[in-house]
């Protein structure tokens, strides 16, 4: 797990599209370049939703862990300025 | 500021834009933008930028909502008929979104207040019907350096320039003089599509985003010539003119005059 070393940590379980990307959105725009931030959620779709869309915004997607039946971790490093 | 989860879900599809996002709304939030004229272009520019979440439009018009209006001008109805199109379109826009705050300026604009009501806002919309009004405006946006978005609509065609002060060409660059009284019939005396000011309100409403955001291409130095017939969009060239009378290397108006009252019939 990377979890510990993610700079900002965000919680949208219970959150449903697009508002897991809007939040993702803007917590990625809250970090810096060259920081990590770790997304913890539980809406399927997000998990394969929220991974692309953080690579066509210019980010990297570190991982993307499913840690029990219902809930997913997705890592992504911040590569450009919003 | 922080978002609120309404304005969350408002502008949700905003905020997932890369060109846009949070940092992008929250500048739409605290833009201030006057629009002049609350007919048919003022009232779709008005509606899209207070969709959009414009913190402050302000709407300029002195006259009345009359039936003849409703073909086009979106945001009066029959149950405003008789008010201030700018009261009108205030009650619309901030139905539409109450995070927006609606000015209302009921008042014709001359010479002597333009300056003064145009110097709180950051962006300039003419949607005004008349060439006195149009060339009042350039003068105006151009002395007091505010960018403008132009729009002009007849028949079946419109036109749209955006005017950046001291970067591109503005309005005199293209006609250096009004028309005389009369040559250019008036939508009264001609007739426009109604949907027409739609098209053209709906591409200055992008020209303002866009100002706003700082994205894109403004259309500094061109003129956008839209014809509904044969649904043709047409960019001309506008070159900066070096001899323009008001935005060139000597220019001769320096001060704001008022344009002869006999154009104003319409």
């Amino acid at each position: 797990m990377t979890r510990a070393k993610a700079d900002k940590h965000l919680d949208i379980r219970g959150v449903v599209c697009p508002y897991t990307l809007v939040k993702s959105k803007l917590a990625m725009e809250s970090i810096g370049v060259g920081q990590v931030l770790e997304i913890i959620l539980d809406y399927p779709e997000a998990s394969v939703s929220i991974p692309k869309a953080m690579l066509n915004y210019g980010h990297s997607v570190i991982s993307v862990t499913k840690i029990n039946d219902r809930e997913w971790v997705v890592v992504i490093k911040k590569e450009v300025e919003d | 500021m922080d978002f609120t989860e309404e304005q969350l879900q408002r502008y949700s599809r905003h905020i997932i834009l890369p060109e846009v996002g949070g940092k992008g709304q929250k500048k739409i939030s605290g833009s201030r933008v006057l629009i002049a004229g609350a007919g048919g272009l003022g009232c779709p520019v008005g509606y899209y930028l207070a969709a959009a979440g414009v913190g402050t439009i302000a709407m300029v018009d002195n006259d009345v909502v009359e039936l003849s209006n409703l073909q086009r001008q979106i945001a009066h109805s029959v149950r405003t008929l008789g008010m201030n199109k700018a009261e009108s379109a205030k009650n619309t826009f901030e139905a539409l979104n109450p995070d927006v705050n609606v000015v209302t300026i009921k008042e014709r604009l001359n010479s002597k207040n333009i300056l003064g009501l145009i110097k709180d806002y950051d962006i300039v919309v003419d949607g005004t019907d008349n060439f006195p009004t149009r060339y009042l405006i350039n003068d105006a946006c151009v002395l007091a350096g505010k960018p403008l978005v132009s729009g002009a609509i007849l028949r079946f065609e419109g036109q749209v320039t955006t005017i950046l002060p001291g970067e591109g060409h503005c309005y005199r660059c293209l006609f250096e003089e009004p028309p005389p009284p009369g040559l250019v019939p008036s939508c009264q005396e001609a007739g426009v599509l109604g949907v027409l000011p739609g098209v053209v309100g709906a591409l200055q409403a992008a020209e303002v985003l866009k100002l706003v955001l700082g994205k894109g291409k403004p259309l500094s130095n061109q003129l956008l010539i839209y014809d509904a017939l044969g649904v043709n969009f047409r960019k001309v060239k506008v070159p900066k003119n070096p001899d323009c009378k008001v935005c060139g290397k000597s220019p001769v108006i320096t001060e704001l005059i008022d344009i002869g009252e006999e154009y104003c019939s319409i």
